[in-house]
């Protein structure tokens, strides 16, 4: 896939695909499942851009003014 | 919110002529309601087995009690059939579809064929499966079944126009309806029972087709043959003081009806002449039109004896104040009040005056306990205000305490009674100003009764309101559980809520006279007697005074601060000079406290009232009874002392010095000037240029650049042409009321008025505002620049364009409320079920995620400072180990 410019952008924040050790773990933590957890549409930009499957999750990574760093994740739908 | 179940349709029908008589309990012949004893007469209106009201008889079908029995149906035979008038409009459109003879619709085989094909969509291929190109194909078909349905209408419509039937052959006549029920076929009278005739021979299938099911809902059967009678209890009748029995207009109706209906029976076993007979058929057909609606056009509304016009089934329904929209989506309060607010700032911001008229009608409820009962017990043989209303007891009866069983109920009184009470002093309510945009719109109150009628409210609080006291209302409930109470009591309670949760800043404070107050009691060192200073403090409790004679106002500001508080903040009144002088700020513009003690500068707005920099400090360190205390005592103290100290304002306050006056004007002149020179630069294309910009645009920013930097000098000017005593200029310096702008405006000159936030340039007229300029001239004041100020007067043209921008301001104003408070309320109702969970998630009513922390940060504002937790500042407070 070519590599997409999008992900350069300074306001696109960093996404991961977790693996499904981390889903879990996530899962866990918080108590929830899949369904409770915050969408993506699999047609995103960015999901495409970084070839995520419907079904993963992803971990966001942003900056926040007041909290540093803060993770968000969204399963792709 | 989670919808937990969903109606999936809901079905209309009309109720089967067999299905009347099967749910009916008595088939209704007599007109009559009662007998001369006041016994419901069998056979008639009030049959008991359609349900009993009076007390002390028992219905005749379930045996319930007035209480118990839901009531039960009955109904009338009509003689002739006659036609609902709520099908009038179905039933002409059918007849004209259909053949008069063999009943269907009036459009060759294969068209119905079509038809069916159309309307029925089991017969449409099915969707294809949802996985791919979902959005495309829904798009696709939802354009096909309207345009589908577009060619159904149009063929139905086609079918009233053919006048030979393509089934049998039969001629059809042309059919008109004469508005209310009265049908004709080619100028013959078409009766309610030939109709129906027609209506019958209409097939099952066809029927379908017109979007009638006719498992539930044959046409025939919106010509009624039996009329349901409504149970006695949907048509109460009441007995008069006098003793006489007054019936429902349902009954008056229905008495109508009955009567009709026999004396047309009676006729027609008579051999009348037809012509008799039809008139009383017209009869019963007007009786029952305006049985259910009473208000069809073409026919008098039928009247009460009075003249007043009977409200029927229809009228029960239909508007404001019918069923639907009164009681179904109607939403009351029991346990509250409402009345005007006056001010008060001499109860305590955490209470509320309530008059004594709504203290004895609502109630608090409370458990009797072997610690209370005697109290109790004292209110149950009250007869003056503080009583106790209802007694419930354990098993859960209720008892209206009255003078003639209070000894007796005071006797049975024990622990686990419960008790409903007249509100008292410190009760917990809620008090509540509309519009509640704010979890500060409706806040925990003490009670404290007092004579008059009105809610008293002390000031300070207003705020958070946003209240004032021109004539606005509030509401007061009265929580009536002990859980209720405490939520109240932990979570609403004024003191609670002095620091807003949405900045953490003060919303409550010192407002006006009592900011002046404050600044004049603290700035410099302004000397009180002991017996001055005894007096001011005797105010507000404090007693124990120290032994001098002279007490300076910051020592007397002082004795309301907690012993430990640091304090140190920058004033509004800082000049921000380049090099700051601290304590030694010869301004007094930065304010010190240290251990309780006000060593340095003058209090001022920024100190207690907005953001309230010490009554935060209050607040955090001591806990917010101690804030609320803080500012009722300040209040208290600032209104005392700025009438012993003596302020005063006037016209000739804000006079200034002529040579102000001179440098303003020539200020506003030289400003004029170089705007003529940008414009003269930009003729000759001198002007700069900017990227994203045309010239003209350039042109503008840079001209009203120029204006704003005018008006800036301009209020430097007034300011020092005051001076910093000057009471206008203190009143808008320290906060308490108005800005500088407003006092350059009155005394300097006006400045630049804007339309949408532009000057007066493009409007009005082609290429000028007004037909005094020159046209395309965007010179200062064409555009709108005024050099007078208010004091000295506007001449015509500035006054219009003034005005122009006074008007714009208003109309800004009203379209800008409106529409944030219908966005308010949009977003309001889209987060409406979220909350922060145990784990610090954001969630919904489902569970679902929102947010992982709360503002990805997991703070509440309200503790914050500033909106941020202030690193710097905890290590200097742990260092100075305070």
């Amino acid at each position: 896939m070519k590599k997409s410019i999008i992900l350069e952008h300074q306001l696109v924040p960093k996404h991961e695909i977790m693996t499904d050790e981390e889903v879990r773990a996530l899962l866990k933590e918080y108590g929830v499942t899949l369904e409770q957890l915050p969408k993506i549409f699999s047609d995103d930009p960015v999901v495409k851009a970084i070839g995520a499957k419907k079904g993963q999750v992803l971990r966001i990574t942003r900056n926040s003014p007041t909290a540093g760093e803060y993770y968000y994740y969204r399963v792709v739908v | 919110m989670m919808i937990p179940k969903e109606i999936g349709s809901v079905r209309f029908g009309i109720l089967d002529p067999e299905k009347i008589r099967k749910m009916s309990q008595v088939r209704v012949i007599t007109p009559d309601t009662y007998d001369d004893d006041g016994y419901p007469i069998e056979g008639g209106l009030m049959d008991l087995r359609m349900g009993v009201i009076d007390p002390g008889l028992r219905c005749k079908t379930c045996s319930g009690r007035p209480a118990t029995c839901p009531g039960h149906f009955g109904h009338i035979e009509l003689v002739r059939p006659v036609i609902h008038i709520g099908y009038v409009k179905i039933i002409y459109s059918l007849l004209r579809s259909t053949c008069r003879k063999c009943g269907r619709i009036l459009l060759p085989e294969d068209e119905i064929e079509t038809l069916k094909r159309i309307l029925f969509s089991e017969e449409l291929p099915e969707k294809p499966s949802h996985e791919e190109k979902e959005g495309e194909e829904e798009l696709k078909t939802s354009v096909e079944e309207e345009e589908m349905e577009q060619m159904a209408l149009n063929l139905i419509d086609k079918s009233k126009r053919i006048t030979k039937c393509p089934h049998c052959g039969e001629e059809q006549g042309k059919i008109k309806l004469v508005r209310p029920t009265t049908f004709y076929e080619n100028d013959q009278r078409l009766f309610p029972s030939q109709i129906r005739e027609r209506l019958e021979r209409i097939p099952d299938d066809e029927l379908r087709i017109f979007g009638i099911d006719p498992k539930v809902a044959r046409p025939e059967w919106a010509v009624l043959t039996v009329l349901p009678v409504p149970p006695v209890t949907t048509r109460p009748s009441i007995t008069l003081e006098t003793g006489e029995r007054s019936e429902d207009d349902l009954t008056h109706k229905l008495v109508d009806i009955i009567r009709i209906n026999q004396r047309l029976a009676d006729n027609i076993s008579a051999g009348a002449p037809q012509l008799i007979i039809e008139d009383l058929w017209d009869l019963l057909q007007y009786h029952v039109t305006t049985y259910f609606n009473n208000n069809v056009s073409g026919i008098p509304p039928a009247k009460h004896r009075s003249g007043r016009a009977l409200k029927t089934l229809y009228q029960r329904l239909k508007g404001k104040e019918g069923r639907f929209r009164y009681y179904l989506s109607g939403k009351r309060v029991n346990f509250s009040a409402r009345t005007v607010i006056t001010p008060d700032p001499n109860i305590k911001i955490e209470e509320v005056g309530v008059p004594q008229q709504i203290a004895e009608e609502l109630t608090v409820p409370v458990t009797v306990t072997e610690w209370n009962i005697d109290k109790l017990k004292k209110m149950v043989l009250s007869d003056k205000y503080p009583r106790v209303k209802y007694v419930i007891s354990p098993e859960g009866r209720k008892k209206i305490i009255t003078e003639f069983n209070k000894e007796e109920v005071a006797e049975e009184l024990a622990p686990g009674y419960v008790v409903e009470r007249q509100l008292l002093d410190g009760d917990v309510v809620v008090f509540n100003r509309q519009p509640s945009l704010h979890r500060m719109s409706m806040m925990g109150h003490l009670v404290r009764v007092m004579p008059g009628k009105t809610f008293r409210l002390n000031d300070a609080a207003a705020r958070p309101y946003n209240a004032d006291f021109d004539g606005d209302e509030m509401n007061l409930h009265v929580p009536q559980t002990e859980e209720a109470r405490q939520e109240v009591e932990e979570l609403m309670l004024i003191p609670k809520n002095i620091i807003s949760v949405r900045h953490g800043e003060a919303i409550m404070g010192a407002n006006l006279e009592q900011v002046t107050g404050t600044y004049l009691l603290t700035k410099g060192n302004r000397k009180f007697d002991r017996k001055t200073a005894m007096r001011l403090l005797g105010r507000i409790g404090i007693k124990d005074l120290p032994k001098k004679e002279t007490f300076t106002g910051k020592e007397i500001f002082s004795m309301l601060l907690p012993d430990d508080l640091n304090v140190e903040y920058i004033g509004k009144t800082c000049k921000k000079c380049a090099t700051c002088e601290k304590e030694k700020c010869p301004f007094e513009a930065y304010i010190k406290i240290k251990d309780g003690k006000l060593v340095a500068g003058a209090v001022e707005g920024a100190g207690v009232k907005s953001p309230g920099h010490i009554i935060k400090e209050i607040y955090h360190k001591h806990g917010p009874q101690a804030a609320a205390d803080f500012i009722n005592n300040l209040t208290v103290l600032a209104l005392h002392v700025i009438s012993e100290i003596g302020f005063t304002t006037s016209l000739e306050e804000g006079d200034l010095p002529e040579e102000i006056l001179k440098e303003i004007k020539k200020v506003a002149d030289k400003a004029e000037k170089e705007v003529d020179k940008l414009i003269e630069k930009y003729k000759q294309g001198q002007l700069p240029e900017v990227p994203g910009k045309t010239p003209e645009e350039v042109l503008e920013d840079l001209i009203m650049a120029e204006l704003s930097k005018a008006r800036k000098i301009a209020i430097s000017l007034t300011q020092r042409g005051l001076g910093q005593d000057n009471a206008d200029v203190i009143m808008a310096t320290i906060g308490a009321k108005g800005n500088p702008l407003n006092l350059v405006q009155m005394q300097g000159m006006l400045g630049q008025s804007s339309l949408r936030g532009k000057r007066l340039t493009q409007r009005g007229y082609r290429y000028k505002m007004l037909p005094h300029f020159k046209p395309g001239d965007i010179s200062a004041k064409p555009g709108g620049f005024i050099k007078s100020s208010f004091k000295k007067g506007l001449d015509p043209i500035e006054a219009f364009l003034q005005a122009m921008s006074g008007r714009d301001s208003i109309v800004d104003k009203g379209i800008n409320t409106s529409r944030s408070g219908y966005f308010y309320r949009r977003a309001l109702h889209a987060m409406l079920d979220m909350w922060v969970r145990e784990d610090g998630t954001v969630r919904d009513s489902s569970g679902a995620i929102i947010q992982f922390r709360f503002g990805e940060d997991g703070i509440n504002p309200m503790n914050t400072w500033n909106g941020k937790i202030d690193v710097d500042r905890i290590i200097k407070e742990v260092k100075e180990g305070s």
